[in-house]
């Protein structure tokens, strides 16, 4: 019990001040937790298809075949990969760490996984037919342009200025998610 | 749309595990469900926030502050707004495209679109968890950065 409230304090922390929030502003605290309701439940909907599949991707795919075509020396194969399961992946970024990690787990290179949340954030397939719909083609396809070098880039230069020690340390924590 | 998609695909493999396997799926869940408990409490966290936050910001306020000639002032608070709120891309979409007839301009609209993507403030705190604060923070700053890039070919292009 003690060790739940422990690991849930930050929760009842912001839940209280909200409660707080709400007594002194009646309409804008209804307002916020019945947004936050509603996310929840957009979260419960979401989120159970990511964590089963990490689940078969650990249990399944064996190590060797992602460190073949995703970790160190996996060159460009590697980035193209990353890029397309990001984009073709479903629901919001953080969705995205948890599966990261189990691809730590199984031997991704770090520049690798980096342009994997890169793709999920931003070039997903199906928010770009959206975004077409919405914004219009020439909007749509100059930012997705933009988007897929830029991704490359910033998950390079990240790559390049994070210590050996902390992708270890990162890499160390990701074996523990499911501990 | 797309999650009914992630469903299907979800049960078929799942469907495929179990007949090939069962000890192992049964594993796979197991796991799942670690992983998933893991960040429940920075989860719930994140929720809250996003609640406060967008009962504070709705579409009407955005499009008062991202108006037409709001120029690159506009771009950094368009900027500000979508680094730091998170709404799925099925109502982002819909509402650029309102606040587009309302007048804001497409710079100022692709960096809100492009941090709102890439920028999570409020989910920083699961980012954290699995990334460091160092790589994290690192992480959120470039695509913050980057985001101003998009924001100025879009106004080139566009």
């Amino acid at each position: 019990m003690k060790k739940i409230l422990i690991r849930y304090r930050a929760f009842l922390v912001v839940f209280i001040m909200i409660l707080i929030f709400t007594v002194l502003y009646r309409k804008l605290g209804l307002k916020a937790l019945s947004i936050s309701a509603n996310s929840l439940k957009e979260m419960l909907f979401i989120v159970p298809p990511v964590f089963i599949l990490l689940g078969l991707l650990d249990v399944w795919v064996p190590r060797e075949t992602i460190v073949k075509y995703m970790g160190e020396g996996s060159g460009l194969k590697g980035i193209l990969l990353s890029i397309l399961i990001g984009s073709a992946a479903a629901g919001p970024l953080y969705g995205a760490f948890p599966i990261a990690a189990v691809f730590m787990k199984k031997g991704v290179k770090f520049m690798n996984i980096l342009i994997f949340i890169g793709a999920w954030s931003t070039t997903k397939i199906p928010m770009f037919i959206f975004e077409i719909s919405s914004l219009g083609s020439k909007f749509a396809i100059t930012r997705l342009l933009i988007d897929i070098p830029g991704i490359i880039i910033i998950a390079y230069i990240l790559s390049k200025l994070v210590s050996k020690k902390e992708v270890d340390e990162i890499y160390r924590k990701a074996n523990e998610i499911d501990k | 749309m797309d999650t009914y998609i992630f469903y299907g695909v979800t049960i078929l493999l799942l469907s495929i595990s179990v007949i090939k396997d069962k000890k192992k799926t049964r594993m796979a869940l197991k796991k799942a469900w670690k992983a998933f408990e893991n960040i429940l409490p920075e989860l719930l966290v994140v929720i809250l926030l996003i609640g406060l936050m967008l009962s504070v910001l709705n579409p009407a306020t955005i499009s008062k502050i991202i108006g037409a000639d709001s120029g690159w002032i506009g771009v950094f608070l368009a900027a500000t707004i979508g680094s730091i709120t998170l709404i799925p891309g099925f109502v982002a979409f819909p509402t650029a495209a309102l606040l587009l007839q309302n007048g804001a301009g497409h710079m100022q609209i692709a960096a809100f679109i492009s941090t709102l993507m890439m920028v999570g403030v409020v989910t920083m705190p699961i980012e954290i968890k699995y990334f460091t604060k160092k790589t994290t923070l690192l992480r959120n700053l470039f695509a913050l950065i980057f985001s101003f890039i998009v924001a100025f070919i879009i106004g080139l292009v566009v």
